[in-house]
């Protein structure tokens, strides 16, 4: 009775909201305070369990993989795919999909969950697998170091039952201190060869001359995934011995790399059911999630969202997309989901657009943006800390080209909701 | 009249960067170029030589394990770097290695990481960070925006000179509203967000008295800090 209730309240409020367009979470938030045990009863009835993705960068991207390789091995999945990823978000997006009995029909659930909100939910759920990305410098004005930030995605490992992937070649995930003690049945790892490491710089090789990137913690585990070549969006993955040849229709380095961890963890959870070619067609057929390199057609011209939200994100994003011949805009807003401090654009290299320039400086702190750019000798045409106004003069200034906008994450809602007026918009709930 | 060149050293940039500590290297050698003073920067990291005839150093801030990799080597270099210091080179240490430039730093598990004393401050953990946007009011340099996070305290002795006033934030130990510290032309800080990016003011006085050092005169340049004087503004009215 308090399920069928708690989902009632839940749902009207979910559709209010819908209507006053806005806040994914505050069903959610609502749900947990009336009924704090619906979100573990709930996830309860899967058959095969819960699966939790974190890390600093790629849990969007990646989740979105791991769910699709995984529908295409015939299993009915359960996401949270607001980006919304706190726990009260995961049930907002229960409150969506249960019936009114509080029924879930799935057979798994992929959630990916900030690092300290993971924390919480594995107090309540243990995730039957989990999956760590990285950790990267990121929001240090919640998280304070990264060395801490580690320690939260321990507690994940740690709450895992059956098996954990880690990213080997991230020095503090990779390493056996993090991964050497937890008792999930299973840890794989998986990463990429060698002679590939200088495509990923970790944080700790930022500010090195020569970015050496040190291999000796890497420990490749027995039954690990790896890159073993990249070129572009095609690249080819090997286990098992055996090489596998993709092509993605996702951009960026970093994207290969969260591929080949979606391939990782869709080995574990499979086992010996494993349909190989059905998995290789659905990670080539993974198109981009909201505002991760998502392109949206304005004016008959193609318009990319990029996300970018810390150093090494942004970093890695200005190497993966080619700028030439494409106007640029960047949004930078400081909201609490975005992190106040402004300190990290000083730890992105901004020297590959002195040539081509920037076209549009937007958001709260497009001053600082602007100022950053100063400082590495970048020509920008205009500053307009309003996201709407920005946007329609760097939509009509440069109508006939391709256009990038690299937004922060509250820039990129803003901006996807004013694009949605005057485009095909898709709609996340 | 010859050019002017200024060496620029930074200290530990590996182990101890954490909160853009580039934008104040950068920031330096920026506004030094555009006071038609050519300038250099030079990388110190554990083990190296320390390289001779220096007129700025800027240190950064690290995290406890980058505190620990570079403490042995500080040590070693505490007397070159008081000399310099005593000798009026202007140094910029921010967060990390602000508390190093101290006396001590003790940890809340009790564990007393050495300093090189250069500023007349004490440091100790605690279990609470004071974190967010953070505005300081000098005499020196008006007011001084930028963002804070520390689980350190620093207390200052009675005659330790103070970088400023905060007027909004915690500072240096969230109770008596001082912020910083100095000697001679040593400044210590918690701000960074980049600090001198923002606060153009501090690097031409980093810049000023490193030219008064070596040439005994500085002219500024008219330098447009239009850019600068907004994101000031708006960092001075955001949330903590």
């Amino acid at each position: 009775m308090r399920t069928q209730s708690t989902i009632l309240v839940g749902k009207t409020i979910k559709q209010l909201m819908r209507l006053r367009g806005g806040g994914s979470a505050l069903p959610g938030l609502v749900a947990e305070r009336i009924d704090p045990g619906f979100m573990q009863r709930t996830l309860a009835q899967l058959p095969r369990g819960v699966v939790l993705i974190s890390g600093t960068n790629g849990k969007t991207t990646t989740t979105k993989m791991v769910v699709e390789l995984l529908e295409s091995q015939g299993l009915t999945v359960f996401t949270n795919r607001t980006g919304s990823n706190f726990t009260r978000g995961v049930t907002a997006a229960l409150l969506g999909s249960v019936n009114a009995l509080g029924k879930l029909d799935a057979d798994i659930a992929v959630l990916e969950l900030d690092e300290a909100h993971a924390v919480h939910f594995v107090r309540r759920v243990k995730p039957t697998y989990s999956l760590f990305l990285n950790v990267l410098r990121d929001q240090l004005d919640r998280f304070g170091e990264i060395d801490h930030t580690a320690r939260l995605l321990k507690t994940i490992a740690e709450a895992t039952t059956d098996g954990i992937v880690i990213n080997r070649d991230d020095p503090r995930i990779g390493s056996t201190a993090f991964y050497g003690d937890v008792s999930a049945k299973t840890v794989r790892s998986y990463g990429v060869d060698a002679q590939l490491l200088k495509l990923f710089p970790s944080d700790d090789s930022m500010r090195e001359a020569d970015a050496v990137v040190t291999t000796t913690q890497s420990t490749i585990l027995n039954n690990d995934t790896s890159l073993v070549s990249v070129d572009g969006q095609s690249a080819v993955i090997r286990y098992a011995d055996t090489d596998h040849s993709v092509s993605l229709k996702l951009k960026g380095v970093y994207n290969v790399q969260n591929a080949v961890g979606a391939v990782a963890l869709t080995r574990l959870i499979m086992q010996a059911d494993l349909d190989e070619s059905a998995m290789f067609t659905a990670l080539e057929s993974v198109e981009p999630a909201f505002g991760r390199g998502e392109t949206i057609i304005v004016d008959g011209q193609p318009l990319e969202l990029v996300l970018v939200k810390n150093p090494s994100g942004f970093r890695l994003s200005l190497s993966s997309f080619d700028s030439a011949d494409t106007a640029i805009m960047i949004a930078i807003n400081d909201n609490y989901a975005d992190g106040r401090d402004m300190s990290w654009l000083w730890d992105v290299d901004f020297e590959s657009l002195v040539q081509q320039g920037v076209a549009m400086v937007s958001g709260v702190r497009a001053y600082d943006m602007a100022l950053r750019l100063d400082y590495d000798k970048v020509q920008f045409d205009t500053v307009n800390p309003s996201l709407s106004a920005a946007l329609k003069q760097f939509l009509s200034t440069h109508s006939d080209s391709p256009k990038r906008i690299f937004c922060t994450y509250t820039a990129m809602l803003a901006l996807r909701k004013e694009l949605s007026k005057i485009a095909e918009v898709e709609v996340i709930s | 009249m010859t050019q002017k060149s200024l060496r620029i050293l930074q200290l530990y940039p590996r182990d101890m960067n954490i909160y853009g500590d580039w934008g104040n290297t950068l920031t330096v050698l920026r506004r030094a170029e555009r006071h038609g003073i050519s300038a250099e920067v030079i990388d110190y990291n554990p083990g190296d030589e320390f390289p001779k005839d220096i007129d700025i150093v800027i240190g950064g801030g690290g995290q406890d394990s980058g505190q620990l990799k570079i403490q042995d080597d500080l040590q070693q270099l505490a007397p070159t770097l008081r000399e310099l210091a005593e000798d009026n080179v202007p140094m910029l240490a921010i967060c990390g290695l602000y508390q190093l430039f101290g006396h001590f730093f003790k940890t809340k598990d009790g564990d007393m990481i050495k300093g090189i004393g250069i500023l007349d401050i004490e440091t100790y953990g605690s279990n609470e960070r004071l974190i967010g946007n953070i505005i300081t009011h000098s005499e020196r340099f008006g007011d001084i925006v930028g963002y804070e996070n520390h689980s350190g305290l620093t207390y200052l002795a009675d005659t330790t000179q103070l970088l400023g006033t905060v007027t909004k934030g915690a500072g240096n130990n969230g109770k008596d509203h001082t912020e910083g510290a100095c000697f001679n032309n040593v400044i210590g800080t918690y701000l960074h967000g980049s600090l001198l990016p923002k606060n153009p003011v501090i690097a031409d006085w980093l810049i000023e008295q490193a030219c008064m050092r070596k040439y005994g005169e500085f002219t500024p340049a008219d330098i447009d800090d239009s850019l600068a004087q907004h994101a000031r503004e708006t960092a001075m009215n955001r949330p903590r």
